[in-house]
């Protein structure tokens, strides 16, 4: 359950569109299902009314969709953050996406997001879905009412949620949380253990279900080229299909190696993949290795940071130094 | 009509292997997928597969033929393989419609003869959905989830599979294997049909209705202002066209092997931001006019040039995994109950 109701945000906005702050506002709209919602602009306390949702399913970030609706208007839009959706938004700032003026934002606390696809994995053919506390109630169209456990439901970007703390707004709703010690570089560490032939197999394996659709990339905050180079059919290595499994890796790994110390992990990725690669671990590994070899960092923490891997320092370390400290299968 | 008994299931795998391929849905930890039968491998009891079936006849890649050059001599090279028999089992009604839509396509003049071949190689082992799922659809396009096509229909209760040959292809599969099966009556398997129809009467989109939309609805619909709000959110990736059933553009593209080149073709989608790209550009400038294309391509333009029949055959596999939940049925519910221009 989230801690600040539907109807305070509704309320809020309300007001920003009665006196004016703001002409619209990014929230999440009711779909057909209690799971399927929607990103979408409303522009007055009615459509708010009948159609905002605020609840478990409200994953979607929305701080990429500032980068273009920024740009259609001079005027404030509303946008709603959780605490991850934030480093985003400062991650955009300090590479000047998007105005911070034309924004006006409010952060909401987030007790973490539930995945529609573990649901559907404890329950066939979903009429309902209901948090109460600790649990989900879902009402199935075959087998009753299903009490599930909250916890089991959040994807894994929430079981490891970084930080309940609100890096930007203009406005909190609710009351904010701390920096958290996850144990999301866990995962990561298991990978490190493999040999490189066990750690080959087991990307060979997830990468060979990609089925190139970009929805990752194109759900990234910090993929935010206006041109991508796999949209560009004169680079040679256009997104439409891989022309072999070589191929397949080399998409998702140059585009991990293109957000090293822009991601904020923020784990969209992971969430929007049809086939469910586990994509974030590639860049949870880059966030590792940074933390590891030039002091912890974490992008989107504060609008203006220089990213170690576009900093010079001194004291960097050099390749061979990186290979030593990391131990000898790094 | 045909039975077997369910534990006589892996004898009935072994015994189509034995002469054809088989693919079956397997669950996996990312959903259910067809792959290669094998000793060990269980059919799935997921409903449907991540992917759809259209992989087997339109695969997401296909090399075409490969040219080696030497010199100021180009040698082609025959890279073909799809003329291998299989089976694929486990079809589910949507899927199996999906064919059919996708028939018109590649089977019209001119023969895609690489569709044709493994469309002649294949043998299709449809099965009617007991459980259909929320986001199920296929009664809107008249699809008959109790009723599912192929050339053998298979209806599974808890201890029996029966089997029912529908064209000359499956007979002479299923004749093959008689010596696993007996003669039945079509009693219980009219028990669950009824069960089936009154389960899909009660789904949340059985009220779904494609009445509004069809052959000649362009100049209706083109210009809807409800475009701009439904294409608002779109992210431009190509998941909704690539776990389709029926999406059907492909683009051919030449990889340069350093000593020849390999001709192969590849799903396209509508929604990417360079498709169909010709040298005065891109026809469809914004997210807005590739959205319109794919729904209107469904709803409409498919419909006028194919004798009124939908490409959309409401497997819902989109409604699933659209990154943002825009889908079909929200575009067929905001255009379709609009007043009428």
């Amino acid at each position: 359950m989230q801690e600040v109701k539907r109807e305070a945000l509704i309320a809020r906005a309300a007001e920003l569109l009665e006196n004016g702050t703001v002409d619209r506002v990014l929230g999440w709209k009711a779909g057909e299902f209690d799971y399927d919602l929607t990103p979408a602009l409303f522009h007055s306390a009615g459509e708010l009314e009948s159609d905002f949702v605020w609840n478990g399913f409200c994953g979607a970030n929305f701080s990429k969709y500032l980068v273009k609706e920024t740009g259609k208007s001079e005027n404030k839009v509303l946008v709603f953050l959780k605490p991850c959706d934030t480093y985003s938004f400062n991650q955009l700032l300090t590479e000047h996406r998007f105005s911070r003026d034309r924004v006006y934002a409010i952060g909401v606390p987030c007790e973490g997001m539930l995945d529609a696809g573990r649901i559907k994995d404890s329950a066939e053919g979903i009429a309902s879905v209901r948090e109460d506390g600790d649990h989900v109630l879902v009402e199935t169209l075959y087998d009753g009412t299903l009490t599930l456990d909250r916890t089991s439901l959040l994807p894994d970007r929430c079981r490891n949620c970084k930080s309940k703390k609100h890096v930007a707004y203009d406005e909190l709703l609710g009351s904010d949380g701390e920096v958290l010690d996850s144990h999301r570089f866990d995962e990561v560490e298991q990978l490190e253990r493999m040999t490189p032939d066990e750690r080959f197999a087991f990307w060979q394996n997830e990468l060979s279900r990609c089925i190139r659709c970009n929805a990752c990339r194109d759900v990234c905050p910090a993929c935010t080229c206006e041109k991508c180079v796999f949209d560009n059919p004169n680079s040679g290595v256009e997104n439409k299909a891989a022309a072999n499994s070589f191929e397949e890796k080399m998409f998702h790994i140059i585009r991990a190696f293109h957000v090293v110390g822009r991601c904020t992990d923020c784990g969209e990725c992971s969430r929007v993949c049809p086939q469910h690669i586990p994509l974030h671990l590639l860049n949870r590994k880059f966030i590792k290795d940074i933390d590891q070899f030039y002091g912890d960092y974490q992008a989107g923490a504060e609008v203006g940071s220089r990213a170690p891997i576009v900093n010079y320092s001194a004291g960097d370390l050099e390749p061979y130094e990186a290979v030593e400290r990391g131990g000898s299968d790094a | 009509m045909r039975k077997l008994s369910l534990d006589k299931l892996d004898a009935l795998f072994a015994a189509i292997s034995a002469t054809n391929t088989l693919y079956l849905p397997v669950d996996t930890k990312a959903g259910a997928r067809f792959e290669r039968w094998e000793s060990g491998k269980t059919l799935s009891t997921a409903l449907n597969t991540v992917r759809s079936a259209k992989d087997f006849f339109f695969p997401q890649t296909e090399n075409l033929m490969d040219f080696k050059v030497e010199g100021k001599s180009i040698e082609i090279i025959d890279t073909r393989t799809e003329s291998e028999d299989f089976v694929l089992f486990g079809v589910r009604a949507c899927d199996v419609k999906s064919f059919e839509v996708l028939d018109r396509v590649f089977l019209a003049d001119p023969v895609d003869t690489y569709y044709k071949n493994r469309r002649d190689h294949g043998v299709i082992f449809s099965m009617a959905c007991t459980r259909p799922v929320e986001s199920c659809f296929c009664g809107t396009f008249g699809i008959d989830a109790a009723n599912p096509g192929g050339d053998v229909a298979c209806h599974m209760t808890d201890d029996a599979l029966y089997l029912q040959a529908n064209t000359d292809k499956g007979q002479r599969v299923l004749d093959s294997l008689d010596s696993l099966t007996e003669a039945c009556t079509t009693e219980v398997v009219d028990e669950q049909n009824a069960l089936i129809r009154e389960r899909l009467a009660r789904l949340p989109l059985a009220d779904l209705s494609a009445e509004a939309f069809g052959s000649g609805k362009t100049a209706e619909y083109f210009d809807a202002p409800e475009w701009k709000q439904l294409s608002e959110s779109c992210l431009g990736c190509g998941t909704c066209t690539f776990v389709c059933p029926t999406c059907q553009c492909y683009d051919i593209k030449d990889f340069n092997t350093g000593h020849g080149v390999k001709r192969f073709r590849c799903w396209d989608s509508c929604m990417y931001s360079e498709f169909t790209k010709m040298s005065a550009g891109q026809p469809r400038l914004t997210q807005l006019e590739r959205f319109r294309q794919r729904f209107m391509h469904k709803l409409v333009y498919y419909p006028t040039n194919n004798d009124g029949l939908f490409s959309c055959v409401g497997c819902g596999r989109c409604v699933a995994k659209c990154p943002i939940h825009m889908n079909i049925v929200k575009v067929m519910k905001t255009l379709g109950g609009r007043e009428h221009a």
